[in-house]
């Protein structure tokens, strides 16, 4: 079975520098995959490429197997929601869904994008027009139109920016579920770290227009492929040429057993309510953060303190 | 106190633009042919109803409108919307001239093209004339009204509709152009506007057998007073006002 | 055919037959010579040309330019402060400003005849003035090129007022309560930060109202007579009655350029790129 799509040395170029610089990529049917760079790093353009709105400057994109490159958007059996939804102002919700139904000339139509609508629970909307709608009501019509057309692939460029937090982590869940009872390939777009990782079975983190790692979220937050992953995907010390991350770097009053330690000062101490942070500054000039169980007695600020960690939680890239 | 001497200002320069026409206005209803205030009375109205030469200037212009309205309007939609696919200097360039252009100087280049046409087609001038001529400076209008409207136009909506399976030009049929129904509208009526208006241009291609009404009332105003010509001024006044806000509310939506 | 192209051929297509090709005639016969019935026919010259700067022509050239200069001065001189007021208007300024553009979209021949109407000998002051015994013969205000500024400052003070409107709002407020804070009286503000500042769009909206005027026909046609001829009225006799096409040609292709040229040199400016 061909993977769903292929990227095969794919790059986009304009005067002046590579927007996407030689990416391949393997996504297997079914699974929920995701983009993870920075803003500039070219996951938009990649995705775009994918939808078929920009042509790449070399390289090929298949989609089960055969090329599309010169496909235009309306020939490929792909899938976008934008991140400002796009839903055609003049159409009410219903219409919306149904578009791409109408288009192919599907009979029943209107049924099918009813219940496309229950899917993503908006039945009570589907007569409203979009100015009538909130941001996450839109998100889940723009999600429910292109889902009704059962694509291959679905692309999702950072849908969930324009919400505010919470209703950003419960999208996060709807759409997990989403994905699952649909069965549908979901490529999802984002620059949130904490998206990427909690919703996708893999994923490639991007950056300057390459991919630098693309794995599960256990392998490139644990093993990161790079010093730009490890510091990406989470927060990190650097102790020298060794990077720990917080949760594994331990704060000790007295001289621990160990080489693996450094000393400094308690700059400051941030609650953040399920565990603690303490900011220190250590004798190189360099500043680590330990992270502290919220039970534990906290230091003081100006207080000397030693960090340690264990080899196995050490980060070394060349 | 500076800020009032502004207003006071403001309020005098409102009136210069405005009393004139206050005043035509308000004479058209003058029970006398002389420049005296004599009472109220509609019998210019009803004259101007019942002459022949405006009857029939009238009918012309409303043809010659409406026909480069339409014309003008699909023209100059589906240009103003292929300069925003993608620019086209050369077009814009040529319209934004033909805004500025002189309209005796267009008036009379379009004047000896027809004459060098008909030398080997043997037409005449007439109101076929006059609204090919319309058109050709109608459009420049249309396009900047929809240009304006397509500035602020998301252009990922036909992305989404070619993304769902349209292409270029069912996006463009079932998802930009219901969006630019308003603005359409807009232009089709300044359209109509500045052809019914037309004097200069009109008046030099025009020929001898299809008087328009601006031409009629040029005729009448250049014979000396007629009070008949306030009438049919305040009459166009009210219409093309009516006009023009439709056609501005249209563009605010 | 791709879609854009196919959609762009309508205009393309007229405006090459109806704009650019009538403007080519026109030039190509600007460097004929008048035939005897009154077509063109060869030798090609430059007389026409050259008969413009004739003293007996060029009077009606430097009217042209001093008259259309003139109106433009008038319009920014008065059009300014009304464009300041409307600026700083608040809440109203959009209804200022309709009402300034209103009469502008009124018909052109209407707004000309209205000072006919106004200006003649049986017109509205004559005769108010004689009926309060202030003048015992009519005042010649017509047929003159009094009359013809006036006429042409009102029907395009509305197009100064707009881009000036444009360029004043693009103003920030902060830049002039700076001024204030540093010690400026108000007066001072308008021409030592105002003004200067907002000087593109004032050129563009003198630009603006300069090209249609040097370019008039129908005002100084009805309000000036056969008195204050200019460029437009010259153009238009040599097509008709004069039958001197060759001539008129050349007037049209000298006027053409003129207001070409001047266009061209305002779209530098920013303002007149967002309004045109």
């Amino acid at each position: 079975m061909p993977p769903v799509l292929e990227l095969r040395g794919v790059s986009k170029q304009y005067p002046g520098h590579h927007a996407v610089d030689n990416v391949s990529l393997k996504l297997e049917s079914g699974g929920f995959y995701s983009l993870l760079g920075p803003s500039g790093c070219g996951k938009t353009t990649t995705l775009r490429m994918i939808g078929g709105f920009e042509q790449p400057s070399t390289g090929e994109v298949l989609l089960d197997g055969s090329p599309v490159n010169a496909l235009k958007p309306y020939q490929r059996n792909v899938c976008t929601v934008f991140q400002n939804y796009a839903l055609f102002p003049h159409l009410t919700a219903q219409r919306n869904v149904e578009f791409g139904l109408r288009e192919r000339g599907i009979r029943d139509a209107a049924e099918r994008a009813r219940r496309a609508l229950d899917l993503v629970q908006l039945t009570s909307k589907h007569d409203s027009m979009p100015a009538q709608l909130s941001g996450g009501e839109k998100q889940r019509v723009a999600l429910a139109r292109s889902l009704v057309l059962e694509p291959r692939l679905l692309l999702l460029d950072e849908p969930l920016a324009a919400l505010d937090p919470k209703l950003r982590k419960q999208m996060r869940a709807e759409l997990k579920s989403m994905q699952r009872k649909s069965g549908i390939t979901f490529l999802f777009v984002t620059h949130d770290q904490e998206e990427a990782l909690s919703l996708s079975d893999r994923l490639a983190v991007m950056n300057a227009g390459r991919i630098e790692q693309f794995g599960t979220p256990e392998d490139v937050y644990l093993r990161p492929a790079s010093a730009f992953v490890a510091g990406f995907l989470g927060a990190i010390n650097w102790f020298g040429s060794a990077g720990v991350r917080p949760e594994s770097t331990r704060l000790s009053e007295d001289a621990p057993e160990t080489s693996l330690r450094a000393r400094g000062a308690v700059e400051s101490v941030l609650f953040l309510g399920n565990c603690v942070h303490v900011n220190v500054k250590l004798e190189s000039g360099e500043r680590a953060i330990a992270e502290v169980a919220r039970d534990r007695r906290a230091p003081a600020e100006g207080e000397n303190v030693w960090l340690h960690w264990h080899p196995a939680d050490e980060l070394r890239f060349e | 106190m500076r800020d009032r001497a502004l207003g006071l200002y403001a309020g005098a320069a409102l009136a210069f633009l405005h009393v004139p026409l206050l005043v035509l206005i308000g004479f058209s209803f003058n029970s006398s042919r002389f420049t005296i205030w004599q009472g109220f009375s509609l019998q210019w109205y009803r004259a101007a109803w019942s002459d022949p030469q405006l009857a029939e200037g009238l009918v012309n212009s409303t043809i010659i409108a409406i026909c480069s309205a339409v014309l003008s309007t699909v023209i100059g939609t589906l240009a103003a919307y292929g300069m925003w696919r993608r620019t086209a200097p050369l077009v814009s360039g040529t319209l934004y001239l033909s805004l500025v252009t002189p309209e005796i100087v267009t008036g009379v280049s379009l004047l000896a093209l027809f004459q060098w046409i008909f030398r080997f087609l043997r037409l005449p001038l007439g109101l076929h004339t006059v609204i090919v001529a319309h058109v050709a400076f109608s459009i420049a209008y249309v396009t900047i009204v929809i240009a304006a409207r397509l500035r602020s136009y998301d252009r990922t909506l036909e992305e989404a509709a070619m993304d769902l399976g349209a292409n270029e030009w069912t996006a463009f049929y079932r998802v930009t152009l219901p969006v630019l129904a308003p603005a359409i509208a807009a232009a089709a009526l300044l359209a109509l506007v500045v052809s019914f208006d037309d004097y200069v241009i009109t008046s030099l291609v025009a020929g001898v057998d299809s008087e328009t009404l601006p031409m009629v009332i040029y005729a009448m105003a250049r014979r000396g007073v007629s009070p008949v010509v306030n009438a049919v001024s305040a009459f166009i006044v009210v219409i093309f006002g009516i006009l023009v806000l439709i056609s501005q509310r249209l563009q605010e939506r | 055919m791709k879609l854009r192209t196919l959609f762009l051929l309508p205009a393309r297509i007229w405006m090459a037959i109806f704009f650019a090709a009538p403007l080519a005639i026109v030039c190509a016969y600007s460097f004929l010579t008048r035939g005897d019935y009154g077509g063109v026919e060869r030798p090609w010259s430059i007389e026409s040309y050259t008969r413009l700067i004739d003293p007996l022509y060029a009077g009606i050239l430097w009217r042209s330019l001093w008259i259309a200069a003139l109106a433009t001065a008038l319009c920014v001189l008065l059009g300014f402060p009304l464009a300041l007021f409307i600026s700083r208007a608040g809440k109203r300024r959009n209804l200022y400003l309709q009402l300034v553009l209103l009469p502008f979209w009124t018909s052109f021949l209407v707004r000309t005849y209205a000072w006919l109407f106004i200006l003649r000998d049986t017109g509205l002051i004559n005769t108010a003035l004689t009926g309060m015994h202030l003048i015992r013969k009519p005042l010649p205000l017509l047929y003159n090129d009094g009359a013809v500024l006036l006429g042409l400052v009102y029907n395009f003070l509305p197009f100064f007022v707009l881009p000036m409107y444009a360029a004043l709002e693009r103003l920030d407020p902060a830049v002039l309560e700076a001024a204030a804070d540093l010690g400026a009286r108000p007066m001072a503000i308008v021409w030592k930060v105002i003004i200067p500042v907002s000087a593109p769009g004032m050129a563009a909206g003198a630009v603006l109202v300069f090209i249609p005027c040097l370019g008039a026909f129908l005002t100084p046609d009805l309000l000036g007579g056969g008195k204050s001829v200019m460029l437009g009225n010259l153009i238009q006799n040599q097509f008709t009655t004069a039958r001197d096409w060759p001539f008129g040609s050349a007037a049209s292709i000298a006027l053409m350029l003129a207001s070409a040229l001047l266009l061209a040199w305002v779209m530098r400016t920013r303002i007149a790129k967002e309004f045109l």
